[in-house]
Parts: structure tokens; C-alpha cells; sequence
């Protein structure tokens, strides 16, 4: 018996029909303890993109603006902000009253210094970054962004969720981007409280009493940030079942990613909700290392991509029950402006004989194929498993690898024949809002050796994202070139995408204000 | 003896230098790059580099090898790579969980499985034997998590007598300290618990059919006294040595136990640091667990000379 569907069955057991212990009272009342998705390791948002330490920084940091439900741009720290007549001055003004957790005025040239460190490790911006001419602060309360020419995209950049621009003291953000700063002090609506740190037991945030929140209802990450709670405390708690069974007592009251296995266990507990809060599905994909045969040949390529049915892929990840996961036969996340099938056609033959007989055609030779599968990540090593079966049924000389995290990130490096260590498939999940526009979809880049790990080289790709780019901003035209995009990645179908999931939360029913958001944040919750 | 001590302790220096240059370079070699880790997926293949250059991961072996020792020597085990947070700060942050966990789970172990072990050389044969070599096949062969769940379900879900998971410090009171390691005490102690009364029957077996035991029967000892006094003293080498070997496997057992009762102790930090390739914590924690068993092994032939007196050093 493996132990995940030992611990399945014990915590099934265990959590199914418990009954809710005594509400808490007093201080642990006003303490909300959660069970966060992984351990936090490290705190600067800037030094690494870990998920869990952009969480933490939601909580200290604050942001100039931020995405609202709808998935636009919102002030935030900012009062708002003035664009030229020509597009080519932006300035920002700060609200009143915005005070750092060491006693310290929040000032414009702390929001220079902190875009300045951010926008050399995020992606997105560092393809707007040469478009900037200057970023001064013009007084305490006003900074100026002077553009060589019109970037709307830079709003979207600055409220982005996925690699978010938090403001830190001008003294902290001075740090070099490839340095972790050492101190964790913010504006934000919690303080870290770095005496109980103690990493892989738990992280301890208190509420900051002098935080001015915005008096817009919240909406999204967009609005009032207030805190409800005296404190968030953390635990880290690896086991799954030990999770399910520590929320079925009340030990904890929040739990952020619970395993799709124990789903069905929890929802039939009284004492406990699960429901969807994060707005963006998890998207799984498979990559193909273009460099080395076989999957140098495109045909290759979509001749296995003929095979995939994304259905099977996703019951393997989040279970039987449709609406926890959903088809998405395009590279763009579903249900977003650019979102098209353009081209996707062999994404719907869902035909292993058809998809033998277009190997066969396709010249493939026996080459060996090396699929590497994280052991260590459950989600996206069903997927590889999945892929595993596709591969074998086809034919295909496979060697299947299954490897810890660490160390399939350090063999996707290599360039090598899979002779000598390089490798042909692995397999990785994104959010939504990483896959919703070309320029910064990562998967979809196909600069060669400049791309992400498989190294397409497709010019017209490249070509199409840089013209989205230029011309994104006028929808009819944006929405063209992401069709046309579609269409090119079908063709050389470097990646085949493989769906979504949706990955719901547990809270105790005395937990209340829990509202949808693109990331897992702590302000506007109460519990009683 | 005390020259021994000391021969024995400065002896530990080169066992200590020779477990630091394999794990460090086992380290070197094992595939796996921190920077990639913090890098994320969108990081270019410069940012990497630049990360490994900050971190210093990118100096020749013998450069970072040299620098580790000479820190070392100084007492510094380094920082971690991930938390920025010195090694020695965050052993001193586990150590009491885990020591905790070893402590209670010896005294258990020992105190139940010795006994049994006892019981069933002096009834062999009987349904006693049987049912306590039935639980000691039972506790060798039902994985540890297999009873972390297992209690946990009975005595936390079901009976709500003891927490589910978590840990308590001593300073914060012997009860609630107490009330956290019972049940991973328990699961960490079945295998040792097997593995204790199995060596003691065993011994104790070969001894009672040894002539002085027949001579203390012919002078009149009691059953007890026989047992207790002349028969376990004489078993007690090879305990104390299965009990020191055991130790061993408490700290491997105690990897999982801390998983599945979310102990946060040394088990787990040297998980993570695994699985994140953080190096230095890596090193710090094995050299760590190294130095014990030095120190284990030493204490263990010390013992010896207190169940026998034949054995002089």
C-alpha cells in the first residue's frame, strides 16, 4: 500500500463526521491559525518567487496597486496617478497617512528604490524596463515614471499578482536584487514578528494598529486591506492526513492547499468549509526538449499531442468530480480576453491509434525517451505518470525517471542527449494569471536558448509576442495576434497544455469574511 | 580510564574530519542546485548564475571546502542558504523537539521492552513468549507512519485525549510537553520496543542456563532475584550495545515521527534542507547526528564497565 493512499484512508476516516470541538475564546479567538501550502523559507519576495513568500509579503507589504476581481488595475498605496497627453509622463501620488512598521513615513523615493530593485528579477517588467527613461521621486508624496514612449502595460506590470512590486524602506531596498534583504519591515496591514520565526514550525505575523486601509470594500487584491485579526500564525505540517485531522479537531482553523485525495473526506465534516477562493486555476503542461531527438521533430511532437485527452489528466490530478477541473485547449488561461482554439485541432483527436499511426508517419525511430516525474510533488507527478502511460501505449522507447524536485530542476538544465544526462519530457503546473498574456507567458516563449527549458526556436512566435506587445493594448488587435499565436504553437506544439484544476481551501465555520482572490491573503477575515 | 575518555574523545576528531569531507562531497556530487530552487521558473539562465555567484556556489570544490572547514573550526556551521539564519541558531531551534522526542521514546522503550524481554526468557514456551514475540514481529514489520496514523485516529480523533499533531516545550509545562509526545513516542517506540525485548530474551535465555544461575537456584534465590539481579546484569552487555545501536534508528524513525505528528525537530529540517538543497544545513546537521553517535558508541563502552567488570580500559 503507498502511503498517500494509506494516509487517504486513515484521514478519510478520521475527518469524516468529527465533531467540532468548543469555539475558542479570547486572544486565541482573535488568532487565526493556518496551514500554509508550503514552509517559509525565505522573506524577500524580490530574492525568490516562491508562492508561500509572496503570501508572507502580502501580509507585511504594501502594494502601489493592485488587481481587483475583474482583473483590473486598482490604486492602492497610491491616491491614484496622472498620465501626460501623450502617454509618455506618468505620475503617482501616495495616500496619506501610509506609515512603514518601523515608525517611518512611507516616501516616494521608498516606492523609487523598491520598483527599482523589483524590475530587475521580474520578467515582465524587465520587457517594459527599456521603454522607461527615468523613474524620479518629485517629493515626499509624488514619484514620475518619463516613458520613451506609450507603455499601458506598466500598470499591469506594477499590479500584477504573480510577481507583485512591494514597497519597502529606500535603506532596505537598496539591497541587490540577487541579495535576500535582512530586514522584513513593510506597510502593510500585519507585521512579522521575526523573534517567533522559527522556519519549518511556524511564522508569526501581529496586526499593524496603525495601518490605513482603503475605504473601498474589498474587492479581489483591490480595496480596504483591514486587519480583523490580532494575529496569523502559520504551522507547517508536511503530512496531508496530519492536516486533514488537525483542521477535523480545530487545532487549526485554515488550510490552504488541501490534497485533492482528502477532499471528498473533508466536505462531509460539519466543523469545516471547503470551498474555491483563489480566482485562477492551476494550469498543468508537458514540455518537449526540442533540442534532442526525438522530440526535435515537431511531427513527433503532435503525434503525441493527438494521444492527449486532458480529461484523463485531470481526474488524475483532482479527482472524478468535473467541476473541480476543466478542459483548456489553447495557451492562454480560459476564460480570459485572449483565450482562443485557434489551431488546437490536434488537441481534440484524443486517439491513440491515430496518434501511433502520425508517429509512424512522423519518421520516429525508437529513439530513447527520458520523462523525469517529481516524486515529491503530487500534482505534477500524476501528470508525468499520465504522459508515462501515453508514451508507452504508443510505442515509444520510454524511460521513465522519477526524481525529487531538486533535482529534475537542475537535470531540465542540461542541453545533452538524454545518453548524457539530458532528458526529453517533464511536466510543471502555473497559475492562471501567469498563462493570460503573451508577455510574460513563459511557456509560450520560443527564443531558442533563450526560452524556458526545451529551447523552441519558432521566430514567428516571437515575432507575433513582441507586435502583441506594441499593439496589445487595442483589443481587436491584441486578440488577433493571441489567435495567430495560438495557431503557431499548435503547429510546433513545443508544449502540450494540459488543463486545469482548481485548488479549493479549508476553513473552521467560525472563520468568517474569507473572500476570492488571486492569492491566499489574510486581511478581512475575522474568527469567532 | 580517564585516558581512555580522553584517548576515545580526541579520537572523535578525525572520525568527525573524515564524515565531513564525504558528506560534503557527496553534497558536490548529488544533482541539485539551490539556485534554481530560489530562482523560480521564470528566471533566466544568467539570473541563476548570478545567484550562485552570490552564493558563493560557484567557487572551485576545494575553495568552498577549505572555507567550510576554516568556519568550522571557528564553530560556524555557515548560514542558510534559503532562511539567511545560521546554521547553529536554527539546530538550536529543533534540537529540543527532537531530544524531547529521543529522551521520552528511550524511556518507554526501555522501560517496556526490557521487562517483556525478561518475562518471555523466564516463561519461553508459554502463550507469554508468544504473545510477545507476536508483538515484536508486529512492531518490526507495521511501518511507523502505519501506527502515527493509526494512534492518532484512536487516540486524538476518536477519544480527543491527546493533540493530533504539534509541539509543546518544556518550559511551558510538563504537561503539555508530555501530552504532544506520547503518541509519537509511542509509534517511534514500537520498533525499538520489538527490537529491545526480542535481544533481551534472546540473552536472557543463554544466561539462565549458565551454571551460577543454577548455583543462585540452589542457594535459595528467588525467582526475581534470580531473574532481575544475577541473570539481567549478565544479558546487560549486549542490551546496552542494541540500545545504543538503536539510537540509530530513533533518529531515522524520528524523520518520519516528526512528518506525521508536525514535530518541528532535527528529522525534519534536515527533510527540507534536502529536498531545497540547502547546503550548509545539510552539512551542519549531519555532522551533528555524526558527533552523537561518536558520543553514543563512547558512552555505550563506558556502560560496559559497569555491567562487567572484567572490561578495563
Amino acid at each position: 500500500m503507498e502511503r498517500r493512499t494509506f494516509l487517504g484512508a486513515t484521514a478519510g476516516i478520521a475527518t469524516a463526521g468529527v465533531s467540532a470541538p468548543a469555539l475558542s475564546q479570547g486572544a486565541a479567538a482573535r488568532t487565526l491559525r493556518v496551514i500554509p501550502q508550503a514552509n517559509l523559507t525565505s522573506l524577500d519576495p524580490v530574492w525568490t518567487t516562491a508562492v508561500v513568500t509572496r503570501n508572507h509579503a502580502f501580509l507585511v507589504y504594501d502594494q502601489l496597486c493592485a488587481t481587483d476581481g475583474k482583473g483590473e488595475v486598482k490604486p492602492q498605496m497610491a491616491e491614484g496617478w496622472d498620465i501626460s497627453q501623450d502617454g509618455l509622463t506618468w505620475t503617482f501620488t501616495l495616500r496619506e497617512g501610509l506609515v512603514f512598521h518601523d515608525g517611518e513615513k512611507v516616501l516616494a523615493k521608498d516606492c523609487v528604490a523598491s520598483i527599482d530593485r523589483w524590475r530587475r528579477r521580474d520578467p515582465f517588467t524587465q520587457v517594459l524596463w527599456p521603454n522607461v527613461a527615468e523613474l524620479t521621486a518629485l517629493d515626499d508624496r509624488r514619484f514620475r515614471f518619463r516613458l520613451h514612449k506609450p507603455t499601458p502595460l506598466l500598470l499591469v506590470a506594477l499590479g500584477q499578482t504573480q510577481f507583485p512590486c512591494f514597497i519597502m524602506p529606500e535603506r532596505i531596498a537598496r539591497t541587490d536584487a540577487f541579495q535576500q534583504v535582512r530586514e522584513t519591515v513593510g506597510s502593510g496591514p500585519f507585521r512579522f514578528l521575526r523573534d517567533e520565526w522559527n522556519p519549518g514550525q511556524r511564522a508569526v505575523w501581529a496586526k499593524n494598529e496603525r495601518y490605513v486601509p482603503r475605504q473601498e470594500a474589498v474587492d479581489g487584491l483591490a480595496g480596504g486591506r483591514v486587519p480583523r485579526l490580532d494575529r496569523v500564525e502559520w504551522t507547517i505540517i508536511t503530512d496531508p492526513a496530519t492536516s486533514g485531522s488537525a483542521m477535523a479537531q480545530g487545532e487549526q482553523d485554515y488550510w490552504e492547499y488541501p490534497l485533492h485525495d482528502l477532499l471528498p473526506m473533508l466536505r462531509r465534516n460539519r466543523g469545516v468549509v471547503v470551498e474555491q477562493r483563489l480566482t485562477d486555476g492551476t494550469y498543468g503542461i508537458c514540455r518537449f526538449n526540442t533540442l534532442q531527438p526525438p522530440f526535435n521533430n515537431p511531427a513527433i511532437r503532435r503525434a503525441v499531442a493527438m494521444a492527449v485527452d486532458q480529461r484523463d489528466y485531470l481526474r488524475a490530478v483532482a479527482g472524478d468530480d468535473p467541476a473541480g477541473w476543466g478542459a483548456c485547449e489553447g495557451v492562454f488561461t480560459c476564460d480570459t480576453p485572449l483565450a482562443n482554439e485557434v489551431g488546437s485541432d490536434v488537441l481534440k483527436v484524443r486517439n491513440i491509434e491515430r496518434a501511433k499511426a502520425a508517429l509512424q508517419a512522423a519518421g520516429y525511430n525508437g529513439e530513447k525517451v527520458v520523462l523525469i516525474a517529481p516524486g515529491d510533488y503530487p500534482q505534477i507527478n500524476a501528470l508525468s505518470l499520465m504522459t508515462a502511460d501515453i508514451i508507452r501505449r504508443l510505442g515509444m522507447n520510454l524511460e521513465l525517471i522519477s526524481a525529487d524536485w531538486g533535482t529534475l530542476i537542475q537535470r531540465r538544465a542540461s542541453k545533452e542527449p538524454v545518453e548524457r544526462g539530458g532528458w526529453s519530457i517533464i511536466h510543471t503546473t502555473s497559475s492562471g494569471q501567469s498563462l493570460a498574456l503573451p508577455v510574460f507567458h513563459l511557456f509560450l516563449r520560443a527564443n531558442g536558448n533563450d526560452a524556458w527549458f526545451g529551447w523552441p526556436d519558432v521566430p514567428e512566435v516571437e515575432r507575433l509576442r513582441a507586435e502583441w506587445v506594441e499593439k496589445g493594448g487595442n483589443p481587436a488587435e491584441g486578440r488577433r495576434i493571441a489567435e495567430a499565436l495560438n495557431r503557431e504553437a499548435m503547429q510546433a506544439m513545443y508544449y502540450i497544455p494540459l488543463g486545469y484544476y482548481w485548488q479549493p481551501s479549508v476553513w473552521r465555520r467560525n472563520v468568517s469574511g474569507v473572500f476570492r482572490a488571486p492569492a491566499t491573503v489574510f486581511w478581512n477575515i475575522s474568527k469567532t | 580510564m580517564f585516558a581512555y575518555v580522553v584517548r576515545r574523545v580526541l579520537a572523535t576528531i578525525p572520525v568527525m574530519a573524515i564524515v565531513a569531507l564525504f558528506v560534503f562531497s557527496l553534497l558536490y556530487i548529488a544533482p541539485g542546485d539551490p539556485a534554481a530552487v530560489i530562482a523560480g521558473d521564470q528566471a533566466t539562465p544568467e539570473d541563476v548564475e548570478r545567484i550562485r555567484q552570490s552564493l558563493g556556489l560557484d567557487r572551485p570544490y576545494l575553495v568552498r571546502f577549505g572555507s567550510w572547514v576554516f568556519d568550522i573550526m571557528r564553530g560556524d556551521l555557515g548560514v542558510s542558504i534559503f532562511t539567511n539564519l545560521p546554521v547553529v541558531t536554527m539546530i538550536k531551534q529543533r534540537i529540543e523537539p527532537t531530544l524531547s522526542l529521543m529522551i521520552v521514546t528511550l524511556c518507554l522503550a526501555v522501560s517496556i521492552a526490557v521487562p517483556m524481554g525478561v518475562v518471555a526468557a523466564w516463561k519461553v514456551g508459554t502463550w507469554i513468549d508468544r504473545a510477545v514475540m507476536g508483538f515484536a514481529v508486529l512492531g518490526f514489520s507495521v511501518p511507523v507512519f502505519v501506527v502515527g496514523y493509526l494512534l492518532a485516529y484512536i487516540f486524538a480523533l476518536e477519544l480527543d485525549w491527546l493533540p493530533v499533531q504539534g509541539y509543546t516545550s518544556f518550559s511551558q509545562g510538563f504537561v503539555p510537553w508530555i501530552e504532544n509526545l506520547i503518541l509519537p513516542a509511542v509509534a517511534l517506540g514500537s520498533v525499538y520496543i520489538a527490537l529491545i525485548a526480542r535481544i533481551t530474551r534472546a540473552t536472557m535465555l543463554e544466561v539462565l542456563q549458565q551454571d551460577y544461575i543454577r548455583t543462585a537456584r540452589a542457594k535459595g534465590a528467588g525467582q526475581t532475584s534470580i531473574l532481575f539481579l544475577h541473570a539481567l546484569k549478565n544479558a546487560a552487555v549486549p542490551i546496552v550495545t542494541v540500545i545504543g545501536i538503536g539510537i540509530a534508528l530513533l533518529i531515522g524513525g524520528a524523520v518520519v515521527t516528526e512528518s506525521v505528528f508536525a514535530i518541528p525537530g532535527l528529522g525534519r529540517l534536515t527533510v527540507d534542507a534536502i529536498l531545497r538543497r540547502d547546503y550548509p544545513v545539510i552539512q551542519g546537521v549531519v555532522l551533528l547526528f555524526s558527533f552523537v553517535y561518536v558520543l553514543v558508541n563512547l558512552a555505550i563502552d563506558l556502560l560496559y564497565t559497569l555491567f562487567d567488570p572484567r572490561i578495563r580500559y
